[in-house]
């Protein structure tokens, strides 16, 4: 009876062989045991010894060819034996092998080709939370989360304790096990204590220590953990608008009173020469201090909050640009930001500033009021989250009590890094802004 | 034949020579063991001849019949391995098959074996069913172990058969203590031990030759020399080639047998069966023989010459023992071709049965683990 | 109850498990005509015979493959390592043999023996003598380990590894050889394997302790008592199986742990038991556990810089301290 030869598993971790050489002809005695033809594996070349005694009849395989395991590749028989139908056999076994992994290439092609398509790429990415693709969801938890002890964690969880509110005793700050204990004895925050979340937030931000800065006399500032929503919205706008997604804001301001109180200033001292811009920093830096989600940066895993508004302030010089920078504007008098302003400009042109002076501001103005410039957007100056385009001041007409007066109206725009500042927030950044600019005595209250 | 004796307690050294096939004079040279084989050629086969006689009729044939079961037996295995049926490693026996039929034929069914992991043909002489190893080799639950052994570890308690073991050598020691148990126990049963010429040079033998030694222990330390450990030959591994002259360290009775001549490994075991069950007292029996097929199926053979294999070829220990049972008239050709077909179809059989036999159950992943599991274990 | 060594525990268990059994035999170096190494085996050969002890050759390799085989075959032997730093020559035959006989043969061969000796740190032997290897032991599916830290633990203990139908390695801590304690003399007195001991109850923290750790955390206890600070101190006593139900238990209730060994803490038992803590008490856990091991170094033989290396009370109470925010 003829012997099948089959591509043999020459070891343990063959899939398939290529077939060097053929050690016996067509029409050849083959005896059991005899090298029958040298195969390639995934470890070595191997002789392949008959498994059977005969003749070998047919070969199926030509050297150089590959073959899977188990597939026929030759016919050992009797000389005169009939083995078509074996070749039959084997033929078919061969085309049908071949078909089949095309097959399932074809079909298992399909999904990888899908997300090649742009389109397709921001689809997959907005169905969040199935997939894998949401990595960032996985990667932000951790820097998310409150230091606290499993077992504080468990007990705060079953008491109905809102962790966000507890300060924590262990290393690190970590909430433990005493901690909760206080908590649900009475000694502080009332388990019920769950109202606006936000607010909770931000004295948490508050707890958190200011660190000095690297740079020498820059801002103080405390980071904290980025939220896992501000990380997403960060990633995904950056995906879409460069590195530092920027939205703008525009509004229009009536600049009466400001002026008003500048001449007066300017009436009472004269040396102090104050300018329009010089008041749009210290309202600026007023209105900061209220909305220090403004007075920020976004540092990838944590968002860098402030201690002080370090305002830079563009100054156009024959090479560019540059911005100095007004060190804890919040904290200077008018009379100060003029004189320290003019100081910083003046040396800005002569090319005399020290880099401390133009690095690491918290927040810009750009004014090209002075160039009849009546509305423009400024770039934001990275890390910085925010920058105020301000534009010409001119009389308009307005409407006040039902009645058409002139103003003097001026339109700034302010440019908002979105990874850190939401057009609300933005929006509530800029009324205060407008509020106190419009009505400057608030500076003093 | 060659006794090596010198000293006082080489017990069986008289019925040493009634075998002797190779002159005191001419021992054999491991440097060029084929050579003097052949040389001796027609001595040996006239040798072979002459044993004959000391066999009933049903007994020889008992003998060739259990040579060619195991030799088709495995030429079956190495077709299924090809196939991909069979997994991990494979190790053939064939061109071996005289001395596990031949040795376990002189022992008592109550007598206990242990060997490598070249072991299909140890496990079949010494009474496991062919479908039983061929399940295993299938990783089949109908398997000798249950499919948890494979082709490397089989075992059948019910005829003392206790394992291959696949540490070179590793198996030496665990015979020894099992010979350690029968003496202990006051049975007469002995221990047949099998390994290659390559696990001499492991510590285990040299430590348990000085024990069994040392405490009189009933084991036969069977070292089948096929002159190569996988694909190093004996010259480039053992600074010493004579193997059965490593007895005398241990003051232990050595014998060098034809490995090829199934009768004559018969009658040296038989000796030393005689010395393990009367005497309590440990053989070491060096076999030289030769192995056809690579180390394992995955061996690409490129360390020895084709020539050198047929050279050996020629004194196949089945075609040699067949060849004098037809001489002598034990066995017709029509009686050649019953057998044939009888081992042809035990063969199918087994495949049969382990083609048809169930996987094991996944629950047997976490069974035999401890004979007595103890509840907070995580197993 | 008669207070005895624990040297003496052990004598008692091997003396009455082999009168009890015939299939039990004990082997290996010294311990017949020379009485054991230690003392341990003091005895026995004048009262049970040359037959049943066996002073082997110092060949630990064959020897402990030699008493798998005899368990093969049906006998229970007790291979003594004169010391389990040599037990490292026979690991192959208590690894690759003794733990995967059973499973490899399909249930077909267990293997009924006991390998035992001392282990652990010794007194000034320096690196090849003084070391813990439970942890390689413990890793193998198919043995049993066991830690006796008191001379009623060890003899209840021994007779209990010596009646079960796996090999069990049974670690003495050479430095407690001659620890006293009471212990019953009834013969039927055994102690299951696989289950741990509650040394000393408490409520602020857990101590868990193995052999020679366990009397030093017990010592770190009674300080921690007059800090106010109350530990519960348990002994597993068998490292594999481990009783981690009684460990997770007095977690839960004291929410925090600290884990005493002497054995390096690379891949250790103490790792063990602190992954495992994690996976089923994390919600319980009120600071990260703590381990005090060994240091991470062969043992040196100067006086100061050995007791370095092996860990004290003062190590044991600060860890405390720290998962109790104490300090």
């Amino acid at each position: 009876m003829a012997t099948q030869v089959i591509m043999p598993k020459l070891s343990p971790t063959m899939e398939e062989g290529q077939l060097s050489r053929w050690l016996k002809k067509e029409g050849d005695k083959v005896s059991m045991g005899e090298p029958l033809a040298e195969i390639d594996t995934d470890k070595a070349t191997m002789e392949m010894q008959a498994l059977g005694s005969g003749v070998l009849r047919k070969i199926l395989i030509q050297e150089g060819e590959s073959a899977p395991l188990g597939q026929i590749i030759a016919i050992i028989g009797a000389p005169d034996e009939d083995i078509s139908a074996l070749i039959t056999q084997a033929s078919a076994a061969k085309s049908a092998k071949a078909a089949a992994p095309a097959e399932q290439s074809d079909t298992g092609s399909q999904p990888q080709s899908k997300p090649d398509g742009a389109a397709a790429t921001s689809e997959a990415k907005d169905v969040s939370g199935n997939g894998r693709g949401e990595d960032a969801q996985a990667e932000v938890v951790p820097a998310g989360r409150l230091i606290v002890s499993p077992l504080a964690a468990r007990m705060a969880a079953e008491s109905g304790i809102d962790l966000r509110a507890v300060s924590g005793s262990g290393p690190g700050g970590r909430i433990i096990k005493r901690d909760v204990e206080q908590l649900i004895s009475g000694a502080r925050i009332p388990a019920t204590a769950a109202a606006q979340p936000q607010q909770r937030h931000l004295r948490a931000v508050e707890k958190l220590p200011f660190q000095k800065s690297a740079t020498a006399q820059a801002s103080a500032y405390r980071d904290e953990p980025a939220s896992e929503m501000r990380r997403t919205i960060a990633k995904r706008l950056v995906t879409s608008l460069g590195p530092v997604p920027h939205f703008f804001l525009t509004t229009e301001i009536e600049m009466d009173r400001a002026a008003e109180m500048r001449k007066g200033i300017n009436q009472l001292d004269a040396e102090l020469k104050i300018s329009i811009n010089d008041i749009i920093i210290k309202v600026a830096a007023a209105a900061l201090t209220q909305h220090p989600q403004v007075n920020a940066s976004f540092q990838d895993k944590t968002v860098r909050y402030y201690e002080h508004a370090d305002i830079g302030v563009a100054v156009a010089i024959d090479e560019g640009l540059i911005t100095p920078i007004v060190r804890a504007a919040d904290q200077k008098s008018l009379g100060e930001i003029a004189t320290e302003v003019r100081d910083l400009a003046e040396r800005a042109r002569n090319r005399k500033l020290r880099p401390e002076e133009y690095m690491g501001a918290s927040f810009s103005i750009s004014n090209l009021g002075m160039f009849g410039i009546d509305e423009f957007t400024a770039i934001i100056n990275p890390p910085e989250a925010a920058i105020l385009a301000v534009g010409a001041m001119t009389p308009k007409p307005v409407v006040r009590n039902n009645e058409m007066v002139i103003r003097q109206m001026m339109r700034v725009t302010m440019s908002c890094d979105h990874r850190v500042v939401d057009g609300a927030t933005g929006a509530k950044f800029l009324q205060t802004f407008k509020r106190i600019l419009e009505n400057p005595l608030l500076l003093v209250v | 034949m060659r006794k090596r004796t010198s000293g006082p307690s080489r017990a069986g050294a008289e019925d040493a020579s009634a075998t002797g096939v190779m002159d005191e004079d001419a021992p054999p040279q491991a440097t060029s063991p084929p050579k003097i084989l052949q040389e001796r050629r027609q001595e040996l086969k006239q040798a072979q001849k002459n044993r004959l006689a000391d066999l009933d009729r049903d007994a020889l044939i008992n003998i060739y019949h259990q040579m060619l079961l195991v030799r088709r037996f495995e030429e079956k295995a190495a077709e299924i391995y090809s196939a991909g049926k069979i997994g991990g490693f494979c190790h053939l026996y064939i061109g071996q098959e005289a001395v596990a039929i031949g040795s376990i034929s002189a022992i008592r069914k109550d007598d206990y074996v242990l060997t490598s992991y070249r072991e299909h043909a140890h496990a079949i002489a010494k009474g496991l069913t062919p479908e039983s190893v061929m399940a295993e080799l299938y990783g089949k639950a109908t398997g000798c172990s249950k499919g948890k052994g494979g082709s490397m570890h089989m075992f059948d308690k019910e005829v003392n058969f206790l394992g291959g073991h696949a540490i070179v050598g590793g198996q030496i020691p665990l015979a020894t203590g099992v010979a350690f148990a029968a003496k202990y126990k006051g049975t007469d049963q002995v221990t047949l031990c099998f390994f290659g010429e390559a696990a001499v040079n492991q510590g285990a033998f040299h430590e348990s030759l000085n024990m069994a030694q040392l405490w009189k222990l009933p084991c036969i330390y069977i070292c089948e020399n096929n002159q190569y450990g996988m694909g190093t030959s004996l010259e480039r591994a053992m600074s010493s080639h004579d193997i059965s002259e490593k007895a005398t360290a241990y003051d232990i009775a050595s014998e060098f047998v034809d490995g090829m001549d199934v009768l004559a490994v018969r009658e040296a075991t038989l000796r030393a069966v005689e010395r393990a069950r009367k005497e309590s007292l440990p053989t070491l029996l060096e076999v030289r023989t030769y192995r056809f097929m690579g180390h394992s199926m995955s061996d690409p053979g490129n360390y020895r010459t084709r020539a050198e294999i047929e050279q050996h070829q020629e004194r196949d220990p089945i075609k040699l023992f067949s060849a004098s049972l037809k001489e002598e008239g034990v066995l017709s050709d029509s009686e050649f071709q019953k057998i044939e077909a009888e081992v042809k179809e035990q063969v199918e059989k087994a495949v049969r049965f382990a083609e048809e036999s169930p996987l094991p159950d996944p629950k047997e992943l976490y069974t035999d683990v401890y004979a007595s599991p103890i509840k907070s274990d995580q197993n | 109850m008669p207070v005895v060594t624990m040297r003496e525990a052990l004598n008692q268990a091997l003396r009455e498990e082999m009168l009890r059994d015939e299939n039990v035999f004990l082997m290996g170096e010294e311990v017949g005509a020379y009485q054991g190494a230690y003392k341990v085996t003091k005895g026995l050969l004048e009262e049970l015979g040359d037959k049943r002890v066996i002073d082997t050759p110092i060949t630990e390799l064959g020897f402990a493959g030699l008493g798998v085989g005899a368990a093969m075959a049906g006998l229970r032997p007790i291979v003594e390592f004169m010391t389990f730093n040599f037990s490292i020559l026979a690991t192959d035959q208590i690894i690759n043999s003794a733990a995967k006989m059973l499973y490899m043969s399909g249930g077909q061969f267990k293997i009924p023996m006991v390998f035992r000796g001392p282990g652990g740190s010794a007194f000034q032997v320096s690196s090849q003598h003084s070391q813990a290897l439970e942890s390689w032991f413990a890793y193998f599916p198919g043995l049993k380990v066991v830690m006796p830290a008191t001379p009623a633990d060890a003899k209840g203990l021994l007779k209990s590894a010596i009646r079960d139908d796996d090999p069990v390695i049974f670690i003495e801590q050479e430095r407690m050889y001659g620890q006293k304690g009471e212990v019953p003399d009834d013969a039927d007195f055994t102690i299951p394997l696989g289950l741990a001991d509650v040394k000393r109850e408490g409520t602020d923290a857990t101590i868990v302790a193995r052999s020679l750790m366990v009397p030093v955390a017990l010592k770190a206890a009674e300080v921690l008592e007059k800090q106010g600070v109350s530990c519960e101190v348990i002994d597993p006593r068998t490292i594999r199986p481990l009783d981690f139900e009684t460990i997770i238990t007095s977690v839960k209730k004291t929410n925090r742990v600290v884990i005493a060994e002497e054995s390096h803490p690379f891949c250790g038992v103490a790792a063990e038991i602190s992954s495992e803590i994690m996976e089923r008490a994390f919600d319980y856990l009120d600071a990260p556990v703590k381990r005090v091991s060994g240091a991470d170094v062969p043992m040196p033989y100067a006086k100061n810089l050995e007791d370095l290396a092996i860990p004290n009370v003062d190590q044991i109470v600060a860890a405390v301290r720290q998962v109790a925010y104490l300090d």
